[in-house]
C-alpha cells in the first residue's frame, strides 16, 4: 500500500491521475456488479417460494401443463377449502399450533427460571448445575437409547413426547444468563431488602427486563417446534390424531417423490377424493400446505430482525 | 464465566465435601428458594440426557428387548467389529463425512464472501432488505425446502429449463436420480438455506472494526478492494477461526434431514449417512446394538474432535471453547 502512495520518478502527475481516475470508475463497476449479485440472490431465494405460492392458488390439473412461472393461469381457492376440507390436515394444523405454544411457554418460563438461578454468584450449587446443563450441548446419547427412554417413561404414541423432551435448552440458558448478568444487581439487592423471594425476584423483576433476548429465544423454540417431523415420525406415527403439519407435508412430498409406489399415491389421490374437487392435485395440495406451514413463521421472523445478533452474539463470545 | 466453570472441573465441588460442611448446610438453608427453582430442572436434564447412556450398553450386548437387563447375553466389541468391516457403515461413513466437508467448506466460504459484499452496501434501506429476504430459507423446515429444491431440480424444473434456455444442456438433467450429483445438491440446499443466517455474526463482527482503520487505509491510497482484503477481513479473522474450530466437532453431523427427505433409492449409495444408518438398522430392522454402536462411534469422534479443537484454539492463542 505505501509504495503506491510514493510514487517516485518523472511522472508523478500521470500516476497520480491513473490512481484517482481508478478509485472514480472503480465504485461504480463495483456497486453495479454488487447490485446486480444482490439482485440475483434475491431472485434465487423468493423465486422457488414465489413460484410455491403461484402453484397454491392455481388450478391443479392446469399446472400440470407446466410453464407456469410468478403469475398464476388460472386462479382458484379450491387448493386451500381442499386443505382445510381435509380433516387430516386441519387436525394436524391444531396439533402443530399447541405444541408450538405449549413448548414456548415452558421452554421460556423453565429456561428463564434456571439462568436465573445459576446468574446468582453466591447460589452453592451455581458451578455444579451449570456443568451438568453445558455439558449436554456437546454429546447425545443418541437416537436408540433416547428412544427407548420415550418407551420406558410411557411418552410413545402422546401428544407429551413433542414436548417434555425439549423443555430447556443449556445453549439458551447460556445466552439468558449473559443477558441478566448485564442487569444491575441491585435490583435483586433492593428486592430482597424489601423482603421478596427469590420466585418473586425472578417474576417480577428479571423476567420482564429480559423481554428483548427472550423475543429472540421464543422465536427460535417456536420455529424449531413448529418445524419438527422427525419426531411426529418416530413417536406418533402410529396415531394419525397426533400427526403434525410438518409430518403430513413429509408425507405428501415423499409420496410425490416416490410416486410409483402405490401406497403414497393413494395417500395423495385419496385427498383429492375428499375435495371431490378434479381441479386439485397432489401437487397442488403439496403447495398449498407448503404455503400454510410458512406463513405463520414468515409473519413474525422480519419483525425480530433487530435482536438476532443479540441471541447470536452473545451466545456464541460466551463471556 | 464459562471457561471457569468446565476447566476447573475438579475444583467444582471442593464446596460440599471437606470442612466448610456446616457453612454449606445453612447455606442450602438460606437457599432453599433457590434449590426449589433450579433443582427439579436438574433432576429433569439428568433424566432426558444423562440416564439415556444407560443405553449404551445395548452396544455391547445381543440386546433383545424381550429380556431382563441380567438376562442380556454380553458380547463386548463385536458389534464395533462389524461396523468397521462392514462395507455398508464404510459407505454411509465416506457419505457423511464428504457430505460434511462440503457443507463446511462452502458454508463458510459463501457466507463470507456474502457478508464481505452485504458490508459494501451503503444504502440501509436496501441493505436491510436484501438481508430480511436472505434470512427467509433459514425458518422455513428443511421438509418445505427439500419440497422446493425436488421442485426446483425436477426434470421440467427451472433450473432444467434456465440451462436449456441457454443452451447449455439439450436434455433435462434428472439431478435427483443421479448419485454422483447428491453431494452437491445436498451442498447447494444447505447453502440456499442457511447463507443469509450465517452472515449474521460476521456482520457483527464487521461492524466492530474500528473505523479509524478504515480512514488510515483511505488516507494511504487504499482501493476497496484492499481495504476488504487487508481491513474487513483481519478483523472478521478471530470470528472465522473460532466458528471453524467449533465446526469440527460437527465432523460427524452431515445432517439427517436433508438426506432423508431428498434420498431415494436410486442414489442411496451416496445419501445414506450414519444417522440414517442408526436409523434403519434400529428402528426399522430392530437391531438395536449395531445401530447403538454406530451411534456411539459417531458421539466419541464428535467429543474427541471437539477436545481436539480445543486444545487447538488453546494453542493459536483465542478463547477457548470450552
Amino acid at each position: 500500500m505505501g509504495n503506491q502512495t510514493i510514487t517516485p520518478g518523472p511522472v508523478p502527475a500521470a500516476a497520480t491521475y491513473k490512481r484517482s481516475g481508478k478509485s472514480r470508475i472503480e465504485p461504480t463497476l463495483f456497486h453495479t456488479f454488487n447490485t446486480v449479485f444482490m439482485i440475483l440472490l434475491v431472485v434465487v431465494t423468493l423465486y422457488p417460494f414465489l413460484n410455491t405460492i403461484v402453484v397454491s392458488f392455481n388450478a391443479g390439473n392446469d399446472t400440470i401443463r407446466g410453464g407456469l412461472y410468478l403469475w398464476p393461469r388460472q386462479f382458484t381457492l379450491q387448493n386451500y377449502k381442499a386443505v382445510f376440507a381435509s380433516g387430516t390436515i386441519y387436525d394436524a394444523f391444531l396439533i402443530s399450533v399447541a405444541r408450538t405454544v405449549l413448548s414456548t411457554v415452558l421452554n421460556i418460563f423453565l429456561t428463564t427460571m434456571l439462568a436465573y438461578t445459576l446468574s446468582r454468584r453466591e447460589y452453592v450449587f451455581r458451578k455444579p448445575i451449570t456443568l451438568i446443563f453445558v455439558l449436554t450441548m456437546y454429546f447425545n446419547a443418541g437416537l436408540i437409547p433416547g428412544y427407548f427412554l420415550m418407551k420406558d417413561l410411557h411418552l410413545i404414541n402422546t401428544f407429551w413426547v413433542y414436548v417434555l423432551p425439549s423443555m430447556i435448552s443449556a445453549f439458551n440458558m447460556i445466552v439468558i444468563r449473559t443477558y441478566i448478568g448485564t442487569i444491575p444487581e441491585s435490583l435483586v439487592e433492593s428486592a430482597k431488602i424489601d423482603g421478596a423471594g427469590e420466585f418473586k425476584i425472578f417474576w417480577r423483576i428479571i423476567f420482564p427486563l429480559c423481554k428483548p433476548v427472550l423475543a429472540t429465544i421464543a422465536l427460535f423454540v417456536a420455529v424449531g417446534a413448529w418445524n419438527s417431523w422427525f419426531d411426529a415420525f418416530l413417536f406418533t406415527s402410529s396415531r394419525q390424531e397426533l400427526s403434525t403439519l410438518q409430518y403430513e407435508l413429509m408425507k405428501l412430498l415423499s409420496s410425490s417423490m416416490n410416486a410409483n409406489s402405490n401406497p403414497a399415491v393413494a395417500n395423495g389421490a385419496g385427498m383429492t377424493q375428499d375435495a371431490a374437487v378434479s381441479m386439485v392435485t397432489p401437487l397442488s395440495i403439496r403447495a398449498a400446505v407448503t404455503i400454510v406451514a410458512s406463513v405463520p413463521i414468515l409473519l413474525v421472523y422480519p419483525f425480530m430482525q433487530k435482536y438476532f445478533v443479540v441471541g447470536l452474539n452473545v451466545g456464541s463470545v460466551k463471556e | 464465566m464459562m471457561e471457569e466453570t468446565l476447566t476447573k472441573k475438579p475444583v467444582v465441588r471442593k464446596p460440599k465435601k471437606g470442612k466448610r460442611q456446616p457453612m454449606t448446610w445453612s447455606l442450602i438453608k438460606n437457599q432453599r428458594q433457590l434449590i426449589w427453582m433450579s433443582v427439579p430442572l436438574l433432576a429433569y436434564i439428568i433424566l432426558f440426557s444423562y440416564v439415556p447412556i444407560w443405553g449404551w450398553t445395548m452396544a455391547f450386548q445381543d440386546y433383545k428387548p424381550a429380556l431382563d437387563f441380567a438376562d442380556q447375553k454380553w458380547v463386548g466389541f463385536k458389534h464395533f467389529k462389524f461396523l468397521f468391516l462392514d462395507d455398508n457403515f464404510l459407505r454411509v461413513l465416506r457419505n457423511t463425512l464428504a457430505m460434511s466437508v462440503i457443507n463446511l467448506v462452502l458454508g463458510f466460504v459463501t457466507a463470507i464472501v456474502l457478508a464481505l459484499l452485504l458490508n459494501e452496501i451503503k444504502k440501509v434501506f436496501w441493505k436491510r432488505t436484501v438481508q430480511t429476504i436472505s434470512y427467509l430459507p433459514h425458518f422455513l423446515s428443511w421438509v418445505i425446502v427439500t419440497g422446493i429444491v425436488a421442485t426446483t431440480l425436477a426434470s421440467d424444473g427451472i433450473v432444467n429449463d434456465v440451462l436449456m434456455k441457454l443452451h447449455l444442456i439439450k436434455e433435462p438433467i434428472l439431478w435427483l436420480s443421479e448419485g454422483h450429483y447428491f453431494w452437491g445438491v445436498v451442498g447447494a440446499s444447505h447453502v440456499w438455506k442457511e447463507v443469509g443466517w450465517n452472515t449474521i455474526i460476521y456482520l457483527a463482527a464487521m461492524s466492530s472494526i474500528d473505523p479509524a482503520l478504515y480512514e488510515a487505509a483511505e488516507i494511504d491510497g487504499a482501493s476497496r478492494y484492499k481495504k476488504m482484503f487487508h481491513v474487513t477481513l483481519p478483523g472478521i479473522k478471530p470470528t472465522i477461526v473460532i466458528l471453524l474450530i467449533m465446526s469440527i466437532g460437527h465432523i460427524l453431523e452431515a445432517g439427517f434431514e436433508v438426506q432423508y427427505l431428498l434420498g431415494n433409492g436410486l442414489v442411496v449409495d451416496w445419501a445414506e449417512t450414519i444417522d440414517i444408518f442408526v436409523l434403519k438398522y434400529g428402528i426399522a430392522q430392530g437391531n438395536y446394538s449395531l445401530a447403538t454402536a454406530g451411534g456411539i462411534f459417531k458421539t466419541v469422534v464428535s467429543v474427541t474432535m471437539l477436545l481436539i479443537a480445543n486444545w487447538i484454539a488453546k494453542r493459536l492463542g483465542e478463547e477457548r471453547l470450552l
